[in-house]
């Protein structure tokens, strides 16, 4: 029907005689480079001071140019080596290793070389800074490994040549390998010892204490939520501001008065003690232990939990509550068969919310948590400015960020991201 | 819940103050480490904790000298100094370039719009202390770390999310038609751009700015590691006071900056008065 009267009239023109189709299009294009012009600024900017950063991070994280670049010739000698005979390599590996350090120490690259090795089996950074003693020394019309394991017998020892020679490729696994305290030896890989199990403890430690931050957030902002959502508009705008301005004051603010109020000299104990609660001698310890982590970063995470809880509870319609209880329910079963299953999202909202801002925190921790109270940051934090392996920070950085997108993920599942709501 | 019936039971009666009470001491605990920093920031000695003095409200235990050390200590001022110069050029950026990606975003028929939105809503969600070492490492390797515009830029970086949300929110309530009516009278693009929808997203674009001026007012994590000792912040310098040396100085700087964030609040709020009042006055 509809081809037969396009057969007869002919496409639709345009006031300039264009089909109106074509002229359609053109304008639908035009508007969309324009919305694109528009947004492409910004992509552009975030790209190169954001987006660039987080790669330059998954890059570092697996890159391990040093090794292969600043000892080119061992790395190929060590190729014929095998790793499980139990001795050390031939005469080939210690005179292309001599011929690379010779380079290396002219260049001052060979101690930078010993602190990366030296982060997979720890003494070998020494072993390099000492590195002048036996290169000073070599006759080299003699053969040279003789003469470097006379000079320091440690370079006998098959374990530093197997370290190099896992680590020769461009690329390792090694720092992820560290980052869930495992290990790669000849044997194939495997846990590291007990005690030397540091970042996996760490990462369940923050994971709990994020958890128990969260379930304090949700049983403190419910009740307020509640109480907001359900007093009269003017009422309830007021006591909003309780709630919005430790959304709106400063971080460090906050952490401050939690250092104020809880150190042992500190207001609370203080309190206590001039109350007769307490004596002098036994002041509590409420700060440098998790315990101040999580009352100081449920307050500072509190209003997270609130603002979406608060905006769920608004849609919620009273007269479904009056239903129940007019078909006989009390207050609890009205509340509790009614209310609270309705109310379910805004506690997904804001626990998702929560955790996920909680898993990252750094400064609160820091500053309060004391060394039971720290949590998987601070240790990022501690290897890109005091221990410098920046490999191992970039690492856990990753793995950190990749359980961050699962929640947010969720998070997004739950609400969408378009509804996140500011003040 | 506003309002008890007459038919209350005692059940019910000792619920509803109950309940009251609850809700009470939650708000004290959300509100009281806030307060308590104010008058102690007066304390005439340099502990950390109320003197008996103070309690005795005796006016010899109070002082202004906490205030003073702030306002003529060089550390402090240098602090201030470089916080009052990075926070705005960092909303500058952060705004202009935020207001015209949401304009673009809010357009129909963008190709990409959810890819583009995540990319550009990242700097909000992933956790600061990753941002920053990113950060520090891609911004050492082009030679921008430890200067005042690798600060700015990351400051910027983080600030846009907010515009870019809180604009898009505006741009939802506005009515396209008045555009087109503008454009039927014969204004061209900017025209209409300046005279019909600028005033009327402007209270979105305020607060835009104003969430991602205190981002960088108060953010600490990401100039902690890509600026350098001369761009330290207020912030950054209140840190490594709480970490290393305690001193009351902090809290004068903390009361000041309540006293900012109070002002924030109350300008916020005025302006989602005037946004709701505006998104009135047009049709739909």
């Amino acid at each position: 029907m509809s081809t037969m009267t396009d057969n007869q009239s002919g496409p639709m023109l345009a006031a300039d005689g264009t089909p109106l189709k074509v002229s359609l299009a053109r304008a639908l294009r035009r508007q969309k480079i324009r919305a694109f012009l528009l947004i492409v600024p910004l992509l552009a900017f975030i790209l190169i001071s954001f987006i660039a950063p987080i790669g330059d991070m998954l890059f570092r994280s697996v890159e391990n140019g040093i090794v292969p670049e600043t000892m080119p010739r061992t790395v190929v000698a060590l190729e014929d080596w095998d790793e499980t005979s139990g001795e050390a390599p031939s005469e080939a590996v210690f005179a292309a290793f001599y011929e690379d350090m010779k380079v290396a120490m002219e260049e001052k690259t060979h101690t930078k070389l010993g602190s990366r090795l030296n982060y997979d089996t720890a003494g070998i950074a020494s072993l390099f800074r000492k590195l002048r003693k036996p290169m000073g020394n070599i006759d080299e019309t003699q053969p040279i490994k003789p003469q470097f394991i006379d000079a320091e017998e440690d370079w006998g020892d098959p374990e530093v040549w197997q370290t190099i020679k896992r680590l020769s490729g461009y690329y390792t696994s090694s720092y992820f390998l560290s980052a869930v305290d495992m290990e790669s030896t000849h044997d194939g890989i495997q846990m590291k010892d007990d005690f030397e199990r540091i970042y996996l403890t760490l990462l369940w430690r923050t994971m709990v204490l994020s958890v128990a931050i969260t379930v304090s957030c949700i049983l403190l902002g419910y009740p307020i939520a509640f109480l907001l959502a359900n007093l009269p508009l003017r009422t309830s705008n007021i006591l909003m501001i309780l709630v919005l301005l430790p959304f709106w004051t400063s971080l460090l603010v906050r952490t401050s008065s939690w250092i104020v109020l809880l150190q042992q000299e500190g207001v609370i104990n203080d309190t206590l003690v001039s109350l007769g609660i307490l004596d002098d001698q036994g002041r509590l310890e409420l700060m440098y232990n998790q315990v101040g982590t999580i009352v100081a970063m449920t307050h500072i995470l509190l209003p997270f939990m609130i603002l979406p809880l608060y905006s769920v509870m608004k849609t919620i319609s009273p007269s479904y509550v009056r239903a129940a209880k007019s078909l006989g329910a009390n207050d609890w079963t009205a509340f509790w068969k009614v209310y609270f299953p309705n109310s379910v999202p805004g506690i997904g909202a804001g626990a998702v919310l929560v955790f996920i801002l909680a898993i990252g925190y750094y400064i609160t921790p820091e500053l309060v948590g004391g060394t039971s109270g720290i949590f998987i940051s601070n240790r990022i934090a501690y290897h890109i400015s005091s221990s410098l392996n920046w490999g191992l920070a970039a690492a856990l950085g990753v793995m950190l960020l990749a359980l961050i997108l699962v929640f947010y993920w969720l998070y997004d599942r739950i609400v969408g991201i378009d509804n996140v709501k500011l003040g | 819940m506003s309002a008890l019936p007459p038919y209350a039971s005692k059940a019910q009666i000792a619920w509803y103050y109950g309940f009251r009470v609850i809700c009470a001491l939650i708000f004290f605990f959300l509100i009281v480490p806030i307060l308590v920093i104010i008058p102690l920031s007066f304390n005439a000695s340099d502990f950390f904790t109320f003197t008996k003095e103070m309690l005795a409200l005796d006016p010899d235990g109070y002082s202004l000298k906490h205030y003073r050390d702030f306002f003529t200590n060089p550390d402090w001022q240098q602090a201030l100094r470089n916080s009052v110069s990075i926070a705005p050029m960092a909303t500058l950026i952060s705004t202009g370039l935020g207001t015209l990606a949401a304009i673009g975003l809010s357009q129909s028929h963008v190709p990409f719009r959810g890819t583009i939105m995540a990319i550009l809503i990242s700097p909000m969600i992933v956790p600061l202390i990753i941002s920053a070492a990113g950060m520090y490492f891609f911004y050492s390797r082009i030679g921008m770390q430890g200067t005042y515009w690798g600060v700015v830029l990351a400051h910027a970086a983080l600030g846009t999310p907010f515009v870019i949300i809180t604009v898009t929110a505006t741009l939802v309530g506005f009515d396209k038609s008045l555009v087109r009516a503008a454009a039927s009278m014969g204004a061209n693009p900017v025209t209409t751009f300046f005279k019909v929808q600028m005033p009327l997203i402007m209270p979105g674009v305020i607060s835009g700015g104003l969430f991602a001026f205190i981002t960088s007012f108060d953010e600490v994590v990401v100039v902690l590691f890509v600026g350098s000792a001369s761009q330290k912040t207020l912030p950054w310098q209140m840190f490594t006071g709480l970490r290393e040396q305690i001193s009351p100085t902090i809290l004068a700087v903390a009361t000041v900056l309540v006293t900012i964030s109070i002002i924030l609040l109350t300008t916020l709020e005025l302006l989602r008065r005037r946004a709701e009042r505006l998104r009135g006055m047009s049709p739909g």
